[in-house]
């Protein structure tokens, strides 16, 4: 059948094919998730990633031809970030009470984050591209893959250690504060923003709209923070 | 929704507009985060369109980061070089900043009562 592989051809050099992959590998994945009852190990990021790479990979097909389509879902990761201002104003009289405290504790988490992931990566000798590209790790994807860029990082890489961060930070985060009896909603929301951007702020939201908040707070202003202060960690550590 | 949908790109615009005219290395939907921000507190909200809209794109957050994950078919060589360090440096940094910060605001918190 040449009339197929032309097919395939032309699809190749399009956006539609891997748009569509896209959509049905997230709803294929968000509903294994249903199916298991969000158990802790079934993240559906992870999932439809998986699922996407395997179906590169054995079809031979490049992640510059599959991007021709995945653009167009990663460009409203922009938009996003602009709508997280909307649950950011929802709280913005509890957050101006708290000014301080929240300053104060995201700095101190933000740089627990960066500095110690590069200063364990770089003892135990990766390079310095590496080092560059975990640095902004807790934070959200558009932010932390500019930070990298900018720094001289590897991006993709970046991409894939900020989803790791979210999706470990979303699994344990729960557990971590029952261990430490961090039980103020504000404070979890917040480090799971800081620590884990979304992914472990979507898990806080399906416990506490006041956690989700202030998720979503500490998921702008570490974005903020971070930037300011990598570029300096970067030349202080390595 | 095509109203909120502009408002949400003309901020996102004007912040890049800002982080590329200012050289500052902070991403331009940061800003446009901040400017809208900034819009909602001085109209007192969001209208029910952009409340919409904002839900609607932040429910499916997690589908907006798959595209840039599946660049791990490009990154398998650096990846396998590195395991052990990024093994380790991942969860250990995850856990120490959820500690330092959570506590540290419930902390806060309390002294400010």
């Amino acid at each position: 059948m040449p009339g197929l592989y032309h097919a395939w051809v032309y699809l190749q050099s399009g956006p539609l094919l891997g748009l569509t992959a896209t959509l049905l590998a997230w709803q294929a994945a968000s509903w294994l998730d249903e199916r298991t009852g969000h158990a802790a190990w079934s993240n559906p990021i992870m999932i439809a990633i998986a699922l996407l790479a395997l179906g590169l990979i054995a079809t031979g097909t490049s992640y510059r031809s599959y991007f021709n389509g995945g653009q167009y879902v990663q460009f409203l990761l922009g938009p996003a970030t602009v709508a997280l201002a909307v649950p950011m104003h929802a709280n913005l009289a509890t957050m101006r009470r708290n000014f301080v405290p929240i300053l104060l504790s995201m700095i101190a988490g933000s740089l627990a984050a960066a500095a110690s992931a590069m200063l364990i990566v770089a003892a135990l000798g990766a390079p310095r591209a590496v080092v560059i590209s975990i640095a902004p790790k807790s934070v959200t994807t558009p932010i932390a893959m500019g930070i990298s860029q900018d720094l001289g990082g590897l991006p993709a890489l970046t991409a894939i250690f900020v989803l790791l961060t979210g999706i470990f930070g979303s699994v344990v985060a729960l557990p971590l504060f029952r261990l430490l009896r961090v039980r103020d909603r504000r404070a979890q929301g917040l480090a799971a923003g800081t620590a884990a951007h979304g992914i472990a702020t979507a898990r806080l939201l399906l416990e506490s709209d006041t956690a989700g908040a202030f998720g979503g707070l500490a998921i702008g202003l570490n974005g903020l923070i971070t930037a300011v202060m990598v570029p300096l960690l970067v030349r202080w550590l390595i | 929704m095509v109203r909120a949908l502009s408002l949400l790109l003309i901020c996102q615009l004007l912040g890049t507009v800002i982080a590329r005219a200012t050289g500052v290395p902070i991403p331009g939907p940061v800003f446009g985060l901040i400017l809208l921000l900034a819009l909602l507190a001085l109209r007192r909200g969001p209208d029910p369109a952009l409340n919409t809209t904002a839900q609607g794109l932040l429910r499916h957050l997690g589908l907006l980061f798959v595209p840039a994950g599946v660049a791990v078919v490009n990154e398998l060589g650096v990846l396998r070089a590195n395991a052990l360090a990024i093994a380790i440096a991942l969860p250990v940094s995850t856990l120490l900043a959820l500690a330092v910060s959570g506590l540290g605001m419930q902390l806060l918190l309390k002294g400010e009562r």
